[in-house]
């Protein structure tokens, strides 16, 4: 579905990330995980077009994304929940969600996004009692939940997650990767980005570890969780879920 | 008393005008944190379009009035196009020296159009004089409150109802996150820059019946508006509106009892004030960045 090859983006004359090739399939779960400032962040970014200038190929569906502006590849069908979650903290928790549906209002699709108002309103039960209340008000739990629920209600065939349980509760990063395999098993095809490596690798069907701008180790998630390398570089320091 | 209503007549009939001035850089502040000094020469291409479409092309009121307003916003949307966008890294001061540059520029354009006479035009209707309390309120004055009343009304709608308003608010909010939404958020600046012009146009419009228009009535159009908008808060469309007013009736008030000399200053030293006492304007909530 989607498929990056020999990815390279640099800042100025500092590369970030220097040449990575990584495939996600319908219907996967994969999780790329990786220390601070491996270029997790960038290789989203450059996904979702927020990065002007990279060579090598990003491919969604067989459709190359270079030079596409961010609002093309959101109608293309990828919605990304970025680092920092970045709502609209003055609007209302619903004048959010309906924003995220912004490019289905355009297609004038209004019933079905009424119809996913209230399905991802079911989804995260407590924005539901908090849907007058503006964004910024939220507790961190509550904005990741919205940023994930802005993104869902762009009806993505692909879901970006960048470092979703950052900062959270252990209890509240097992309800998003719940949340997660929930999403999946509707069918929707998700790249979680996370420093937490156990418990993305311990959702995920795949992973992909990301160590200063290139892929250094792939494969299963059940065999990188056993994997020493792994294990001792990204599980030991990571809080236990 | 009747000579003091006349004056606040007046100071009414021009802080409307001043409000609409004051809403286009307000609005486009709100949406890109820009200040554009081009705002005046919108203002006058609005003011003598009206009068060549109205009294040259002799085509009827509304339609000359729809087409002035049509030729300010397309002149905003090009100034966005061809010079503010153009530039590739874009540090609020270069993009605000470059309306600077562009305000310079409308000026000659209006000069080499219309030339350096002055241009009249008469009221929007030809009504006699409303007499009240025995102070005189000219019905132009009356059309200017309605209408302006109108373009605050409509942009309230506008960000309230409408999609593309909703989506411009979140593209004022942050443009990074309006990005991640899919709102295409360079036509969303587009957009706001022909609005803004737009609004600066509806100015011109107003306010050519008041008094004679040339190429170089911008600058203290302009500066009057950009008073208002400060005074009442940029970013504030209700701020203003109430800047644009509190502006008009003071000079008016300057004028008739002190001197008509101090018309001009009174703007000044009204925003000084302001600025000093309450840095954000009357009803801003924003604060403003000294860059
Ligand atoms: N806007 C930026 N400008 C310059 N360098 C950046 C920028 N964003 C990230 N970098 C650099 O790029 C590298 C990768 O960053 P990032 O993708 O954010 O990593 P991660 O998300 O894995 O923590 C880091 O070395 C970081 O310092
Ligand atoms: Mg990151």
């Amino acid at each position: 579905m989607l498929r990056v090859r020999d990815l390279k983006c640099r800042y100025g004359t500092v590369p970030a990330i220097n040449g990575i090739s990584l495939e996600i399939n319908a219907g996967e779960l994969v999780a790329l995980v990786g220390a601070n400032g491996a270029g997790k962040s960038t290789l989203l970014q450059a996904v979702c077009g927020f990065v002007p200038d990279w060579e090598g190929d990003i491919a969604f569906e067989k459709e190359s994304l270079y030079s596409l502006r961010p609002a093309q590849i959101v109608r293309k069908g990828i919605s990304l929940v970025p680092e920092g979650r970045l709502l609209f903290p003055p609007l209302s928790v619903k004048e959010n969600l309906e924003l995220g549906a912004y490019v289905r209002y355009r297609r004038r699709e209004h019933k079905e996004v009424a119809e996913d108002l209230e399905t991802v309103l079911d989804l995260f039960p407590i924005l539901k009692q908090r849907a007058k209340q503006p964004a910024g008000t939220l507790s961190g739990g509550e904005q990741q939940m919205l940023a994930i629920g802005r993104a869902l209600m762009a009806r993505p065939r692909l879901l970006l997650l960048d470092e979703p349980c950052m900062g959270l509760a252990p209890l509240l990063v097992l309800v998003i990767l719940e949340t997660l395999a929930q999403l999946r098993a509707r069918g929707i095809t998700i790249l979680l980005v996370e420093q937490n490596a156990r418990a993305a690798l311990g959702a995920a069907d795949r992973g992909y570890v990301i160590e200063n701008g290139t892929i250094a180790i792939e494969g299963p998630a059940r065999d990188l969780l056993l994997n020493k390398s792994v294990t001792q570089a990204y599980l030991g320091k990571e809080c236990r879920v | 008393m009747q000579e003091f209503l006349q004056y606040i007549f007046s100071g009414i009939t021009n802080g409307a005008v001043y409000a609409v001035i004051a809403l286009g850089f307000s609005m486009l502040y709100g949406s890109t944190g820009l200040i554009n000094f081009a705002q005046g020469e919108f203002v006058m291409i609005g003011a003598l379009s009206l009068i060549s479409l109205w009294k040259g092309v002799n085509l009827p009121l509304p339609l000359a009035f729809a087409g002035a307003v049509a030729i300010t916003a397309i002149a905003g949307a090009m100034l966005e196009r061809f010079a503010i966008r153009s530039v590739k890294k874009p540090h609020p001061i270069v993009l605000v020296i470059i309306t600077v540059g562009a305000s310079i520029l409308l000026r000659g354009v209006g000069m080499l159009v219309w030339g350096k006479d002055s241009h009249g035009s008469p009221s929007f209707s030809d009504h006699a004089p409303y007499d009240i309390l025995g102070a005189t309120l000219l019905p132009q004055s009356l059309w200017i409150l309605v209408l302006t009343l109108g373009v605050v009304l409509g942009l309230h709608i506008f960000h309230k109802r409408f999609l593309t308003g909703r989506a411009m608010l979140a593209c004022a909010i942050s443009t990074k996150a309006a990005g991640i939404v899919g709102i295409p958020t360079e036509k969303m600046v587009l957009l706001a820059f022909s609005m803004s012009a737009a609004m600066g146009g509806i100015g011109g419009v107003l306010i050519a019946p008041l008094s004679m228009s040339s190429f170089d009535m911008g600058m203290n159009l302009g500066l009057k508006g950009f008073c208002a908008a400060m005074i009442g808060g940029l970013g504030s469309s209700w701020g203003a509106v109430v800047g644009g007013l509190l502006l008009g009736v003071l000079e008016a008030l300057g004028v008739g009892f002190l001197s008509s000399g101090l018309k001009d200053a009174a703007a000044f030293v009204l925003l000084l004030l302001i600025l000093y006492f309450r840095p954000s304007g009357l009803l801003g909530t924003a604060s403003v960045q000294r860059f």
